[in-house]
């Protein structure tokens, strides 16, 4: 399977920081792509460096045979990447309805997209019109994911999506990640909770102090619980 | 599909009203102390029209620093060079001025007007690329940078027309009152109550109901992710700042006539009233800034009237009273 995005000996300095020593790897089109590793370990770092949030010093960064490391990140996100940051950023003195406009960039809001959208999170539809800093932490997720779905992307970049919420609402957006790898989109997901990283990934990728240490597929290394404990400090059946 | 537990009315937001009433409960509460009912009213007018004068100047500083996170001590020069545009007009139409036709009047203001929010937005345009981009993010470069841009603006001024105070009368329809009883409400006070409340009006409409309204709301609380979902929010920052511009160019316009007269000072005079209202209001904050400004000219103009060795310090009181009450200003928009 050919890769969507690719990174290659890439370096990024926050300041007067190191975060990503020489960073390669690659995501597979039409897979979702788990990106683990313990707190500081440079996921988040990634996932920016890749929008030009935190552009990378050296190195290559390529989606779909474009380099893209030296765009700004507006033109990155024109060439059809979603971003749902950690933080959620939803726009909190907007509405949901204005949220969604914004995210649809150019176009109007499909009805149909929407639709789909509100299968998987139908609050989103019961507070079209409420201020987005009054939902619900879980509610805000939704509401940052769908701004990242709107409209069809290639490319999603999830940092930990389920970070904090309810079971019911991690449920939710398990079953809307699985559809939108269904419908052709390319994820790269940032998780902490391995237990649901199993469950969503096809491949994984384990970064340490900036630098991957192990990639491969998602289900080889959900069987392999030392492997788990070496790369990530914890296994599979002391996460459950 | 999982139907997701949520509840069928969100808590309502709390809508924070005491900041609209203040002007309403300040403008109650001086009526006794006045005594006089056509002292109270005149004032009164006094104050909104100067009110709606500080807020168009200040309206695009706000707009500004909460979008941008530029501090722009620079704002006055747009507020004096638009002031200094429209004398060019007005002056050598003197005629036109003084005559004593509403329309003719009105045919040589409107263009005077528009020409010195020309001016003033395209000035604006070259300030942002030649003294802000470099120093985006860099608060303390930013104000000396927008100071000296200030000075600078300032002595050119002088160079151009020398230090003497312009004389800039009003054009003949706009002088004196209308007479109510025994209220005298001046004609020109009420234009410029209207002018202000049409531009609040205009820029409540075009952040409410447009998609560049709903940019700068977003840009305002998190322009990264603006700039993440697509926008180049570099562009918008040029367009917002040269709009803040234009306005403070118009602001400066109606204040020199307020005033009837033009001087190369009244730029870096007015900045540090037009920072007083942005902060009472809030950094960021259109609604705050137009309550700041109503709040500042009635202090100024009751409290003038009431002691008026009080008037010297009465927007540093208010400003202090109201950050000591809302240490954010009176609708904190922005953490920054």
């Amino acid at each position: 399977m050919t890769d969507l995005l690719t990174l290659s000996g890439v370096h990024t300095h926050i300041g007067s920081y190191h975060v990503l020593h020489g960073v390669d790897f690659g995501v597979p089109a039409g897979q979702t792509t788990m990106l683990l590793g313990r707190n500081g370990a440079g996921k988040t770092t990634t996932l920016r460096t890749i929008m030009g949030l935190w552009p990378a010093s050296s190195g290559q960064v390529t989606l779909a045979g474009q380099r893209i490391e030296q765009r700004a990140t507006p033109d990155i996100a024109r060439l059809g990447i979603g971003y749902v940051p950690e933080s959620m950023a939803v726009f909190s003195d907007l509405t949901v309805k204005e949220n969604l406009i914004l995210a649809a960039r150019d176009a109007a809001l499909d009805d149909s997209r929407l639709e789909w959208i509100f299968g998987f999170f139908p609050a989103l539809r019961r507070f079209w019109l409420s201020r987005a800093g009054s939902l619900s932490g879980g509610q805000k997720q939704m509401l940052s994911i769908a701004r990242a779905i709107v409209e069809p992307r290639q490319l999603l970049l999830i940092d930990e999506p389920t970070k904090g919420l309810a079971p019911a609402i991690v449920v939710a957006l398990i079953e809307c990640f699985a559809e939108i790898k269904r419908r052709g989109a390319t994820i790269l997901l940032v998780e902490q909770n391995f237990n649901v990283a199993q469950q969503i990934g096809d491949s994984v990728l384990v970064i340490d102090n900036g630098r991957i240490v192990h990639r491969g597929d998602m289900a080889a290394l959900a069987k392999d619980t030392a492997l788990q404990e070496h790369l990530l400090g914890l296994s599979l059946e002391a996460h459950q | 599909m999982t139907d997701l537990a949520a509840p069928e009315a969100l808590p309502k937001p709390k809508r924070d009203l005491l900041p609209v009433l203040l002007p309403v409960i300040l403008a109650l509460a001086m009526a006794p102390l006045i005594g006089s009912a056509s002292s109270w009213v005149t004032l009164t007018v006094a104050s909104l029209a100067m009110g709606m004068m500080i807020f168009i100047m200040a309206s695009g500083l706000t707009l500004v620093f909460g979008l941008m996170d530029v501090l722009n001590f620079g704002h006055g020069a747009f507020i004096a060079v638009g002031a200094y545009v429209a004398t060019l007009v007005l002056l050598p139409l003197a005629g036109w001025v003084q005559a004593d036709s509403l329309l003719l009047n009105l045919a040589v203001l409107a263009p005077a007007a528009l020409l010195a929010m020309a001016v003033s937005g395209a000035l604006g345009l070259v300030v942002e690329r030649v003294l802000i981009l470099a120093v985006y993010g860099q608060h303390l470069k930013q104000i000396l940078m927008t100071t000296g841009g200030l000075i600078v603006a300032e002595q050119a001024l002088y160079a151009l027309w020398g230090p003497q105070i312009i004389p800039l009368p009003l054009p003949t329809s706009l002088r004196g009152s209308f007479i109510i009883g025994d209220i005298a409400i001046a004609k020109y006070r009420l234009l410029a109550m209207l002018v202000g409340l049409v531009v609040f009006l205009g820029i409540q409409l075009v952040l409410n109901r447009t998609k560049i309204g709903l940019l700068i709301r977003a840009g305002v609380e998190n322009r990264e992710m603006v700039e993440a979902l697509g926008y180049r929010i570099r562009r918008l920052f040029l367009g917002v700042f040269m709009v803040g511009s234009a306005l403070a160019g118009l602001g400066g316009t109606m204040w020199a006539l307020y005033r009837e007269q033009v001087h190369a000072s009244m730029g870096n005079d007015l900045t540090v009233l037009v920072f007083i209202v942005v902060i009472i209001g809030g950094l960021g904050s259109i609604g705050g800034c137009f309550i700041g400004a109503l709040l500042v000219a009635m202090v100024a103009n009751y409290g003038g009237f009431l002691v008026p060795k009080l008037a010297l310090v009465s927007n540093i009181l208010l400003m202090v009273a109201i950050l000591m009450w809302r240490p954010r200003g009176l609708y904190a928009v922005t953490s920054r």
